[in-house]
């Protein structure tokens, strides 16, 4: 098991008080914070793959973590691409990596 | 919301500059006022920030949002998160607002959107676990998260050391903050001298004595290249961080993400000292680029611009009431120019006064409350413990020249 990166003391922040709850990425069952971000979530669990990029295929993740980049878009069951920084963790949530948008110019399609 | 919503003032943005203007408008009078934000909860910025005052009690930003949150609900505003604008349309009567929730109706509009920071695309700045400073301050301040669990930060500014500082505070390990790399594109730090001639301008804010002592003096004399020839090449501790101006970030290293930096020695004006690279094992690296403007809305809006690069980049064109050239559209906070959080409360507080004044009731009432509004910002913005750019004043006068000259 690694170390967890959640900061459960902080010095002059406090605790933070949200309840445990469980989602999936992938098909992994993980646990998060309720209302934390979907990105957050991920990161507490080691996890910053959260899609590939549209040509090359390098993996990209979260990078302003405060909606402007884009970066960090995750495909949530239910609701298409959303910024996984700014969408709030659910119980049951299914999120999978964030699939290719189309491209216009070489008028690729697929995802 | 599917049918369209109506109000008569709504602001976009949450933040310090948002929330303090609707508190102060709606505490007077009886007007409906609305605030949305695309964040899951209020308070922008604010929500990261933490720092030490001169007396040496900590200011803290999660406090004086939680603050000023309740004094929009005591007053009856609507605050509400999750909500996206893109885009705004003139009416004759006011403006409609596009949201990702569905249209709504104003009559007066105030744009309070804040800052975005600066990216810089460094060799390997896409792989996952390179973020911005801002997300790593997010990440570790507001979630409480740590970004990662030892990390690099490239760029030397104002809010690179504050926010290494609060990472330490945090237990996050930082291994360094180097310089970028002399070959990227138009950045204004990537050498030492520079680096040192901005950090000598943070009089109260800079992080080590001498610089605080040294840096008026330093300023004057343009000591800043002797400085930068002595500057130790393994770095100084400053507020027990490791500050190296003799070192520039290189690349980054790793095949799915962040494994490890390579930094090497440069020289006083910024080359690299070949033979000198060397690779150092992080899981994270935070880019410190330097805040801008977040004025799209404005651009969308129709509002001209001027790029003034004292306060971070292109500015809607405004006048010291805060009133855009645009009928009905005031904007408050960053948008107006990069300063600190308690600048963009008392703008905040200084755009209510100007749209009550323009409202038009009790108009002989207002006006001394709208003087004393703009004296309380220019009050605030001289005694601020961080200064993003020198110059404030000076820069902010010839947008307000541009607004007359323009109307
Ligand atoms: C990443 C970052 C870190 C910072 N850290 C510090 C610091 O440590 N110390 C310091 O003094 N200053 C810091 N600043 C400067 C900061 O901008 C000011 O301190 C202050 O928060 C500005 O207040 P504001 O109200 O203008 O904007 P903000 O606090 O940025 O609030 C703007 C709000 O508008 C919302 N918004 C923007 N566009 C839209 C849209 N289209 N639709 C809906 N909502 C929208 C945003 O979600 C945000 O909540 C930081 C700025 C950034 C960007």
């Amino acid at each position: 098991m690694r170390k967890s990166l959640r900061i459960n003391h902080h010095p002059l922040l406090g605790e933070m008080d949200k309840k445990v709850i469980s989602f999936t990425y992938n098909g992994e069952k993980l646990q998060g914070l309720e209302g934390e971000p979907i990105a957050v979530a991920l990161l507490a669990n080691h996890i910053r793959i959260l899609r590939r990029h549209e040509e090359s295929g390098s993996a990209r993740g979260l990078y302003c973590g405060i909606g402007h980049c884009m970066e960090c878009r995750v495909e949530l069951l239910g609701k298409g691409q959303v910024r996984a920084c700014l969408t709030p963790l659910k119980e049951g949530m299914e999120i999978r990596e964030g699939s290719r948008l189309p491209n216009a110019i070489t008028g690729r399609v697929d995802s | 919301m599917s049918e369209v919503q109506q109000t008569d003032l709504l602001i976009v943005g949450a933040g310090p500059a948002g929330l303090s203007a609707a508190a102060t408008i709606s505490a007077d009078r009886d007007f409906r006022v609305m605030v949305i934000d695309e964040f899951p909860e209020p308070g922008g910025r604010l929500l990261g920030q933490f720092h030490e005052e001169r007396n040496h009690s900590w200011w803290i930003g999660k406090i004086v949002a939680a603050d000023l949150i309740i004094q929009n609900t005591l007053a009856g505003v609507m605050i509400q998160c999750g909500v996206s604008v893109y885009g705004l349309e003139l009416l004759p009567d006011g403006w409609r607002v596009l949201t990702s929730k569905g249209d709504i109706r104003t009559k007066y509009l105030l744009l309070a959107t804040g800052a975005a920071e600066v990216p810089m695309p460094i060799s390997g700045w896409t792989l996952p676990g390179v973020m911005s400073i801002g997300a790593a301050q997010v990440m570790a301040n507001v979630h409480q998260v740590k970004p990662g669990e030892r990390g690099y930060i490239v760029g030397v500014n104002v809010l690179s050391l504050a926010i290494a500082k609060e990472l330490v505070v945090a237990g996050i390990e930082i291994e360094g903050i180097a310089l970028p790399p002399d070959d990227l594109f138009a950045m204004e730090e990537t050498n030492p001298v520079a680096a040192i001639e901005l950090l000598t301008r943070l009089s109260d804010a800079a992080p080590a004595p001498w610089m605080r002592w040294g840096g008026k003096l330093a300023q004057k004399m343009k000591l800043s290249r002797l400085i930068a020839s002595c500057f130790p090449k393994k770095g100084v501790k400053v507020w027990d961080l490791p500050l190296q101006l003799r070192t520039a970030l290189v690349s980054i290293q790793g095949v799915d993400q962040v494994e490890s930096v390579i930094v090497a020695d440069v020289t006083r004006s910024g080359e690299i000292i070949e033979g000198s690279q060397r690779e150092i094992e992080v899981d994270f690296v935070a880019i410190a680029g330097g805040l801008y403007p977040l004025a799209e809305l404005a651009a969308l809006a129709g509002c001209p611009f001027l790029y003034v690069s004292e306060l971070g980049g292109n500015i809607p064109v405004h006048n010291e009431r805060l009133k855009t050239t645009l009928p009905n559209l005031y904007v408050a906070g960053n948008i107006t120019g990069v300063e600190g959080a308690q600048v963009a409360m008392a703008q905040g507080r200084l755009a209510a006064h100007s749209i009550s004044y323009d409202a038009g009731w009790f108009a002989c009432e207002e006006e001394p409350k709208l003087l004393d509004a703009i004296a309380e910002v220019k009050e605030v913005r001289r005694s601020a413990m961080i200064q993003f750019h020198p110059e404030i004043d000076s820069a902010r006068k010839r947008i307000y020249e541009l607004f007359e000259h323009w109307m």
